[in-house]
C-alpha cells in the first residue's frame, strides 16, 4: 500500500468554553491514502465535522486547542502559520459542505466564485480563469456551462448548486477532497447523481476523500474504509466490508440496526418495529409486525378531488402571472390503526397535502371528509371541533416548541385552548403523556432547549396526542433525527397506533423508513398522485417509471452489493408552475392489483419508463 | 428597470403631496390667530387684517390650498412675511452651506463608520470592539449642541486649528470650504456614526456566521478578502438602509449645528423664520427637506439592485 496522504495521529481537540477548555476530539487517528474514500460516521455531536474542521484548520485559533500531529504529504498542519495552512486550504485539500443551498456567496456570481478559487491559489489570467471554470462545470456536469457563469447561486437548484461547490472544491486539483455530509439535503434522486459524480471524479483526479455522512446507505456505496465515531471518540475503522459484516463494537452493531434497509419488509404486509440493539449490552430488540388494524365500517380520514393553488402575482397591481398547481386532484381513504405515507422529492406537493387536509394551506376545491362528514366548508366552531381529531407533528424538533415555555405548558395548550380540560386536569394528563412518549413526567416544568433532538420530537408526539386525535399528520417528523433515534421514534409511533388506533398519514422523503412504517403507500410527482397501494405491492412491484426512479435511487446499506445498481438518467425536476388558465390534463388511473393504482404515464415519461 | 424607476417616482408623489398638505395646515392648525401672534403686541387692527389677508387666512381652506399648491407646482413659495423676499429665493439662498455640510458628513460618516463596523465584528467580543461600542453608546448619547462646543473649544479656541465658525463658500477655493466644515461635521457626524457602525457590526456578525463565509476559508481565501469581498456585499443592504434613513438626522443636527457655528445655512434660517414665526418660510424649508428625504429614501431603495442581485425590480 502506498504511504497515506493524510495521517491523522492522536489527535485532540478542545474548545474553550466558559468553565475552561472542553475536550470534543479524544485521541483520533486515521490515514487516508490517494483513491482511497473513507467514511466518516456517527450521529450529531460525535465530532465528525470538527474533525474535518480541524483537518481544514478551520477553527478559530483563540478559541480551539489541538495536540496530536494532522501529518499532510509530509507537513504537520498543526504546527503551520496561518499563512501557510491558507496556500494549502482549497489548493491541496478542499472541502463541500452540506447546505448547498447557503454555502455559495449569493451576490456573487458564479463564474466569480469559480475564478477566485481558482485563482487564489494559481498564477493564471482572470481570461484563462474563466476558460478553466467553463471546463470545470462541465465536468460536474452543467449544461450550457459557458452560458451560466454570470448567472447567481440562486438561479440554480439545489443539486446544482451542490455541483458547482464540487467544482470549486477540484478548482485546484486537491490530493485530498473532504466531504461533509454532501448529500444530506438533497433528494434521493439527486444524492444518488451526486454520489456518482463524487466517485467518478475521484478516479479521474487520483484524489484521496474523507466522506462524512450519518447514512450507512451512503457509507456503503462510497467508501473503502470505515471510522465510527462516538462522542468524540473513535469506536472502529476497518475496511468497509468488515464494518458491515462483522461490526467490532456494540455500538456499531446498533447504529447498523438502527439503518432501515430497502427490502428487508418483503413478504410482511404490515409495519414492524425496528430490531434495535442496544449499544451498551448489544442486546437485541424483536423484529416484530405490527397487529393488523381493527377492521372498521369507514375510513376515518377521506380526501376526494383535494386541489390546493398558489397563485403568482406580479406588478403593483397584482397581475395574475401563474399558479403553482401545489397539490392536483389527489383522492385517497385512510382507515384507523393504518399508516398511508406520502412520498415524493421536495416540491412534489406531499407537505401541502397535509397542510391542506389540517386547513393550514386552504384548497381551491375538493372534499375532506372525517369519519363521514365533511371538513370543508362547515362553520368555523364546528370546524374547530373537528380539527381536534387532526393533529400535526412537524419535521423540526428544534423549531416547533415555543423556546420560552416550558414543555408542560405546550403540552397542555391545546387541551385549555379547546376547552378540553382545567388547568389542573391538563397538568395530569400531561405527566400521563409524557410517560406515555417515554419521558419522564417531572420534565414537564424544564424548557425545549434542555432536550435532545429526539426527546423533543417525544414532546411534540405527546402534544399532537393531548387532545386524543384520529388522525396525525406526520410531516418528515423523523427525518432530521439521528438513526438510532429515528428507530426509537419509529417505533414509539407504531407502539402508540396499536395501542390508540391512530391513523397516520406519514409524509416523507425516505423510502426506506416508508417501507417499515407503511400500510399503504402514496407516491406524488408535480402535484398529483401517481401510483398508491399496498406497500408490499408498490415496493415489490412499482408500476410507475416515477417510483421506479425513486426506489432505484435509494443507496443500499450494503457493501457487497455495491455497484449492482444501474446509473440514473440524469434529470432535474420540473416545475408545478402553470399558466393561470391552465386547466390540467384528465388522468386515468389503471387498478393493476386490489388497491394498487396506478396513473397511466404520460409520454414524458415514455423515455424513462423504457429504461 | 427603467419601468420600475417610473413607478417608485410615482408611488412618491402621494407621499410629497400629503407632506405638503400638511405643512399647508401649519398655518390653519396654529392654535390662535396666526396674523395677530405675527404682528406683535403693538399691531392696529388694520395691520392684523393686511397680514391677515396676505397669508390668505381670510379666505376658506381649499381655494386657497388650491391656489397654494399651483404655486409651490411652478416653485413659488410665497414671501417672507418679515423680509418681502420671495421664500425660492432665499432657500436657494442658503442651501449651499447646508448642503456641503450634509454631504460632506454623510461621506466622512459611512467612510469612517463602515470600517470601524466591519473591525468590531471580526474581532468580535475582544477589548477592541467593546471600546468601538463604548464610544458608539458616547456618541448616540452627547448631544450635538455639547459635542460642537466642545470641539470647538478644543480644536479652535485651545489648539487653534480650524476656524472657530463661519462658513466659505466652495468657490473660494476647497481650502477654506473643507477648514471651515470640520468642526460642524466632525459635530454632526457623531451620532451617525455611531448609528452605522452598529449597524455594520451587527449585520457583518450575522453575515459571518453563514455557510458561505466558511465556503470562503475553505476556499483558502484571506481574512481581508473574506471580509471585504464575500461578507460585506452581503450586508451592505442593511447598511445603505440606515445611511438612507440617517439622513433625518443630518436634517435636524444641521439645524443645531449651524447655529452653534454660525452658518448662514438652511438651519439657521429655520430657527430665524420659527423665532420670527414666518410662515411662508417654514412652510418652504419643511417641503424641501421632506423632499430630500424622499429622494434620498428612493435612491437607496433603486441601489439595492446593484448591491443584491436577488432582489429585480
Amino acid at each position: 500500500m502506498t504511504s497515506p496522504i493524510l495521517s491523522v495521529q492522536n489527535l485532540h481537540t478542545s474548545f474553550r468554553t466558559d468553565d475552561g477548555w472542553t475536550e470534543v476530539l479524544r485521541d483520533i487517528s486515521f490515514d487516508i491514502s490517494a483513491r482511497e474514500t473513507l467514511a466518516v460516521v456517527g450521529e450529531s455531536g460525535s465530532g465528525k465535522s470538527v474533525t474535518a474542521l480541524s483537518v481544514m484548520g478551520l477553527h478559530p485559533r483563540q478559541s480551539v486547542r489541538h495536540s496530536g500531529r494532522i501529518e499532510f504529504l509530509g507537513r504537520n498542519l498543526l504546527e503551520l502559520p496561518e499563512d501557510r495552512m491558507r496556500a494549502i486550504r482549497g489548493n491541496e485539500i478542499a472541502m463541500i459542505f452540506q447546505e448547498p443551498m447557503t454555502s455559495l456567496n449569493p451576490v456573487l456570481p458564479i463564474g466569480a466564485q469559480l475564478v477566485e478559487a481558482i485563482r487564489l491559489h494559481r498564477d493564471i489570467s482572470r481570461d484563462d480563469a474563466r476558460r478553466e471554470a467553463v471546463q470545470l462545470l462541465e465536468k460536474v456536469r452543467i449544461p450550457a456551462a459557458a452560458s451560466r457563469l454570470s448567472d447567481y447561486p440562486h438561479n440554480y437548484s439545489g443539486g446544482m448548486r451542490q455541483r458547482v461547490m464540487i467544482a470549486m472544491a477540484l478548482a485546484c486539483q486537491p490530493r485530498l477532497l473532504i466531504a461533509d455530509e454532501p448529500t444530506t439535503a438533497l433528494d434521493v434522486t439527486i444524492q444518488a447523481q451526486i454520489i456518482d459524480l463524487i466517485k467518478t471524479l475521484q478516479d479521474e483526479e487520483g484524489m484521496g476523500v474523507m466522506f462524512i455522512t450519518h447514512d450507512m446507505g451512503v457509507v456503503a456505496e462510497v467508501a473503502d474504509r470505515t471510522l465510527v465515531m462516538l462522542r468524540g471518540d473513535v469506536v472502529e475503522c476497518d475496511r468497509t466490508t468488515r464494518v458491515f459484516r462483522q461490526p467490532g463494537s456494540n455500538y456499531t452493531r446498533s447504529l447498523l440496526a438502527a439503518v432501515p434497509r430497502l427490502g428487508s419488509m418483503a413478504g410482511r404486509p404490515r409495519p414492524a418495529y425496528f430490531p434495535t440493539i442496544d449499544p451498551e449490552t448489544g442486546q437485541a430488540g424483536p423484529d416484530a409486525q405490527t397487529a393488523p388494524p381493527p377492521a372498521a365500517p369507514r375510513p376515518v380520514l377521506e380526501v376526494q378531488n383535494l386541489s390546493t393553488r398558489f397563485d403568482v402575482r406580479k406588478g403593483m397591481l397584482g397581475r395574475l402571472v401563474g399558479r403553482v398547481h401545489a397539490v392536483e386532484n389527489v383522492s385517497f381513504s385512510l382507515n384507523a390503526g393504518e399508516t398511508l405515507s406520502i412520498v415524493g422529492e421536495s416540491g412534489c406537493g406531499k407537505s401541502t397535502t397535509g397542510r391542506s387536509i389540517l386547513g393550514l394551506a386552504a384548497p381551491t376545491r375538493g372534499r375532506i371528509l372525517l369519519d363521514g362528514a365533511e371538513l370543508t366548508g362547515t362553520s368555523r366552531a364546528e370546524m374547530k371541533r373537528q380539527r381536534q381529531n387532526l393533529q400535526m407533528i412537524f419535521q423540526d424538533p428544534f423549531a416547533s416548541l415555543n423556546p420560552r415555555i416550558r414543555i408542560g405548558e405546550s403540552i397542555a395548550e391545546p387541551m385549555i385552548v379547546n376547552g378540553i380540560a382545567g388547568r389542573a386536569e391538563a397538568r395530569d394528563r400531561v405527566a400521563a403523556l409524557l410517560a406515555e412518549v417515554g419521558l419522564s413526567p417531572d420534565m414537564m416544568n424544564r424548557f425545549p432547549h434542555e432536550f435532545s433532538g429526539g426527546q423533543r420530537q417525544r414532546i411534540c408526539i405527546a402534544r399532537a396526542l393531548s387532545v386524543q386525535p384520529k388522525v396525525i399528520v406526520a410531516d418528515e417528523a423523523v427525518s432530521a433525527l439521528d438513526v438510532s433515534v429515528k428507530a426509537q421514534v419509529v417505533n414509539l409511533m407504531l407502539r402508540l397506533q396499536e395501542r390508540l388506533g391512530l391513523a397516520y398519514l406519514f409524509i416523507s422523503h425516505d423510502m426506506a423508513v416508508v417501507e417499515r412504517v407503511s400500510h399503504r403507500v402514496a407516491v406524488m410527482f408535480l402535484g398529483e398522485i401517481v401510483e398508491i397501494g399496498p406497500r408490499a405491492a408498490i415496493f415489490a412491484n412499482p408500476q410507475h417509471p416515477y417510483t421506479r426512479r425513486l426506489l432505484a435511487a435509494v443507496p443500499i446499506p450494503d457493501p457487497e452489493r455495491r455497484g449492482s445498481k444501474r446509473r440514473l438518467p440524469e434529470l432535474e425536476i420540473r416545475s408545478p408552475l402553470r399558466p393561470p388558465g391552465h386547466i390540467p390534463p384528465p388522468r386515468s388511473y389503471r387498478e393493476c392489483a386490489p388497491g394498487h393504482l396506478v396513473m397511466e404515464p404520460s409520454e414524458d415519461w415514455a423515455l424513462l419508463g423504457a429504461a | 428597470m427603467i419601468k420600475y424607476i417610473l413607478q417608485r417616482l410615482l408611488a412618491t408623489v402621494p407621499v410629497v403631496v400629503i407632506v405638503a398638505l400638511i405643512v399647508f395646515s401649519l398655518l390653519f392648525l396654529t392654535p390662535g390667530d396666526p396674523a395677530a401672534v405675527m404682528a406683535g403686541d403693538q399691531a392696529t387692527p388694520e395691520q392684523i387684517a393686511q397680514i391677515r389677508e396676505s397669508l390668505g387666512l381670510d379666505q376658506p381652506f381649499l381655494p386657497r390650498l388650491l391656489s397654494w399648491f399651483g404655486a409651490v407646482l411652478q416653485g413659488d413659495l410665497g414671501t417672507s412675511i418679515f423680509t418681502g423676499q420671495p421664500v425660492t429665493k432665499m432657500i436657494l439662498e442658503r442651501i449651499g452651506p447646508t448642503f456641503s455640510l450634509m454631504l460632506v458628513t454623510l461621506v466622512f460618516a459611512v467612510i469612517v463608520a463602515v470600517p470601524v463596523g466591519v473591525i468590531a465584528a471580526y474581532r468580535h467580543n475582544t477589548l477592541l470592539d467593546n471600546a468601538i461600542m463604548a464610544a458608539a453608546v458616547l456618541g448616540f448619547s452627547v448631544p450635538v449642541f455639547v459635542l460642537g462646543y466642545l470641539l470647538a473649544w478644543l480644536l479652535a479656541s485651545n489648539a487653534q486649528l480650524l476656524p472657530v465658525q463661519g462658513y466659505r463658500p466652495l468657490s473660494d477655493g476647497v481650502g477654506p470650504w473643507l477648514r471651515h466644515l470640520v468642526l460642524p461635521v466632525l459635530t454632526v457626524s457623531g451620532v451617525y456614526i455611531a448609528l452605522i457602525a452598529r449597524i455594520t457590526r451587527t449585520t457583518m456578525l450575522e453575515v459571518l456566521s453563514q455557510d458561505y463565509i466558511r465556503t470562503a476559508r475553505a476556499k483558502g481565501a484571506s481574512e481581508r478578502a473574506v471580509l471585504f469581498v464575500h461578507a460585506l456585499r452581503n450586508a451592505s443592504v442593511q447598511v445603505v438602509t440606515v445611511v438612507g434613513l440617517g439622513v433625518a438626522l443630518l436634517i435636524g443636527g444641521a439645524v443645531v449645528t449651524e447655529t452653534v457655528f454660525s452658518i448662514p445655512g438652511l438651519g439657521r434660517l429655520t430657527v430665524d423664520a420659527i423665532l420670527q414665526r414666518d410662515y411662508p418660510v417654514i412652510q418652504g424649508i419643511i417641503l424641501l427637506f421632506s423632499f430630500v428625504y424622499v429622494l434620498v429614501n428612493l435612491l437607496v431603495d433603486l441601489s439595492y439592485v446593484l448591491f443584491d442581485p436577488r432582489i429585480r425590480y
